[in-house]
């Protein structure tokens, strides 16, 4: 989308308050991925991404499960964004989210019953998952259906990422498989912790110690240029 | 009976504590609890609306869902939401005082998915009402002692010296991940 | 003025926002409308999620009661066995047992579902055992959370579950050496309590089941 084009749009739209300020489509989905991650960078949900992350398919799955619900919704919400009344907008958030989560909940459990046993309550509690109602909030209600289909599939996507690095290192490294799959042969001693409860708080904690570590040596690397 | 409400609520509090085993309630974990006094009155606040909740959830299972299993994450959410609303009122109108301490972190519970996880466990496990308090009070009350114990860990590093590196979320994971590990230090006495 | 966003000509005065009709009218709308979606939803999934459930407990039936010929449900009304699902009960929910008939027609074994607390949260089994010896015919793990790689094994290792069978329930004992007691265990190294969980819920599962169909045979029912 050109610059001309973005402004037309813009001044065919009525301004809304506190909307997201206009920006290329790509920039509205790369976001979500990088910049913005919301496990990594903004440190949402991060009660799925540490709870169900101790094998590869149950990330995949959450990260499907996700995805469906924060596009449908962020669709919906889009296309319904002048409908909506704004004293009573949270609750139809929440009503529309809830509906497309439950949707979710019974595919899963009709058409991949194993995965929904192994996810559990965590798929229903999607509703609580503050990405979805925080995207709603701060960007589907307030532009474009393209710009919110966008960005729901950047966060959603976004976010699998995030939940599969994490369960793809703890599956490898606490019982020596991906997807079931054995990686390191019948020798290797699974280090059972890191598919426990402990070792999901462990592995955050070493991504964010990385992510620490990268960022301060940019910084030095910047200070020293200054200098 | 009692053996058995006595193993659900030490179970819960201990062995599978909402926070520490469970991965519940992170966001406020990990967010609030930076002083020992918000943290346990963040746990008292939780606490009770968990129970609200299990009586809520119990009245809903009973005699209105049994037909409609499909509007469950709906119908608790949507009590979930009104609950913490109507505690807010109440506590505001009845105990000023109370409100002052706990004010600002009420509205905080609704998005606690500790709240939604215990109406839908309590459902699937088929709990009845003094199953389902009991429940409550082990879950609240273990995400007390987590907020409480987490706070005062951290009261303690504010002055210590941490790596720059560390100073977000670092640290807060891994001593999340010592805690946790402590925790499972329980598992097996409810047996035996 | 701030309240009102998006311009809806409905509103009456800009400060008063929209008006509680059109409020109450808008949540009712979307509630009334998700109501219906999921209705749809779940008479479309509804079958293969029993499908799925039925069959679940019917590989665990079989299992453990060595292919039988054939089935047969009892279910649980009060405390006695009854032909008939119990009014206003699902008939995948009720409380039941399975009795495994062979091509002769014999009784070969019952299976019923018991638990209880394991090391870490509640272990769930499929206890398949024969009234009349009290001998177990082997049993499979419904549900456990248990140590992954320690108390696991209860699920994962095949020859645990295969020092079960045979065993005489009257009771069931743990004991940490290898044994030839018919009514003795060897327990997992390192997941005692676990090994124990699992004959605690075998003990229970034939002292509530066993006077049950014993009082059903007496009333003459098989």
């Amino acid at each position: 989308m050109t610059t001309e084009a973005l402004t037309t749009a813009e001044a065919a739209e009525p301004i809304v308050p506190g909307a997201p300020p206009p920006q290329p489509l790509w920039l509205d989905f790369w976001r979500g991925i990088a910049d913005d991650n919301p496990v990594m960078i903004q440190m949402l949900g991060l009660c799925p991404a540490m709870a169900i992350s101790n094998q590869l398919a149950n990330g995949l799955g959450m990260g499907a499960a996700t995805i469906f619900v924060l596009v449908c919704s962020s669709l919906l919400i889009s296309l319904l964004r002048s409908v909506i009344p704004t004293e009573v907008r949270l609750a139809t958030y929440i009503l529309i989210i809830a509906t497309f989560v439950t949707i979710s909940d019974l595919v899963m459990q009709a058409y991949f019953p194993l995965l929904s046993k192994t996810l559990g309550p965590f798929v229903p509690l999607i509703v609580v998952n503050c990405i979805i109602l925080g995207r709603a909030e701060a960007f589907a209600g307030k532009v474009k259906p393209m710009r919110a289909m966008a960005d729901a599939f950047g966060m959603g996507i976004g976010f699998t990422l995030a939940l599969c690095t994490i369960s793809a290192f703890r599956e490898l490294v606490g019982s020596g498989m991906l997807l079931g799959y054995s990686i390191f042969g019948p020798n290797y001693e699974p280090w059972v912790f890191m598919i426990m409860p402990p070792g999901g708080f462990l592995t955050m904690g070493l991504m964010f110690l990385v992510m620490g570590w990268w960022s301060e040596r940019k910084k030095a690397k910047l200070a020293g240029v200054a200098a | 009976m009692i053996a058995n409400l006595s193993w659900i609520f030490f179970s819960t509090l201990l062995i599978n504590n909402f926070t520490l085993a469970m991965f519940l309630g992170l966001c406020s974990f990990f967010g609030v609890t930076t002083k020992m006094d918000t943290g346990w009155r963040l746990g008292a606040a939780n606490t009770f609306v968990l129970v609200m909740t299990a009586v809520a959830v119990w009245v809903l299972n009973t005699f209105v869902l049994a037909q409609a299993p499909y509007l469950r994450t709906i119908a608790f959410i949507v009590v979930i939401a009104s609950l913490v609303q109507i505690v807010e009122m109440a506590i505001k109108k009845f105990l000023p005082v109370l409100f002052r301490e706990l004010g600002i972190y009420l509205p905080l519970i609704t998005t606690n998915c500790a709240i939604l996880y215990l109406a839908l466990t309590q459902t699937t496990r088929g709990y009845g009402l003094v199953e389902g308090i009991v429940y409550a009070l082990g879950g609240g009350l273990g995400l007390t002692l987590a907020l409480t114990l987490m706070a005062s860990i951290r009261e303690r590093l504010d002055v210590a010296d941490v790596p720059a590196m560390a100073k977000k979320m670092g640290l807060v994971l891994i001593i999340a991940s010592c805690m946790s590990m402590a925790f499972m230090g329980f598992a097996g006495m409810g047996s035996g | 003025m701030s309240g009102h966003q998006h311009g809806a000509p409905a509103a009456p005065t800009p400060d008063a926002g929209s008006s509680t009709a059109r409020l109450l009218f808008t949540l009712a709308f979307f509630g009334s409308l998700a109501g219906a979606v999921l209705a749809y939803t779940y008479q479309k999934t509804l079958t293969p999620i029993r499908k799925f459930a039925g069959e679940k407990v019917e590989i665990a039936v079989k299992e453990v009661l060595g292919s039988p010929a054939r089935l047969d449900t009892l279910f649980l009304v009060g405390d006695t066995l009854s032909r008939s699902v119990p009014a206003g009960v699902d008939k995948l929910e009720a409380v039941k047992v399975f009795i495994g008939i062979n091509d002769k027609g014999e009784r070969t074994g019952v299976a019923v579902e018991e638990a209880a607390p394991g090391f870490a949260n509640e272990v769930r089994l499929m206890v398949g055992f024969d009234p009349a010896t009290r001998a177990l015919t082997g049993f499979k793990v419904l549900a456990q959370s248990e140590t992954p790689g320690l108390g696991d094994k209860i699920q994962k290792d095949s020859s645990f579950v295969a020092r079960f069978v045979g065993k005489l329930v009257t009771p069931l004992k743990g004991d940490k050496n290898q044994t030839t007691d018919p009514s003795t265990v060897q327990t997992i190294t390192g997941a005692t309590i676990t090994s124990k969980a699992v004959i605690k819920v075998i003990n229970k599962a034939v002292d509530t089941w066993k006077p049950r169909l014993d009082a059903y045979a007496k009333e003459g029912g098989q």
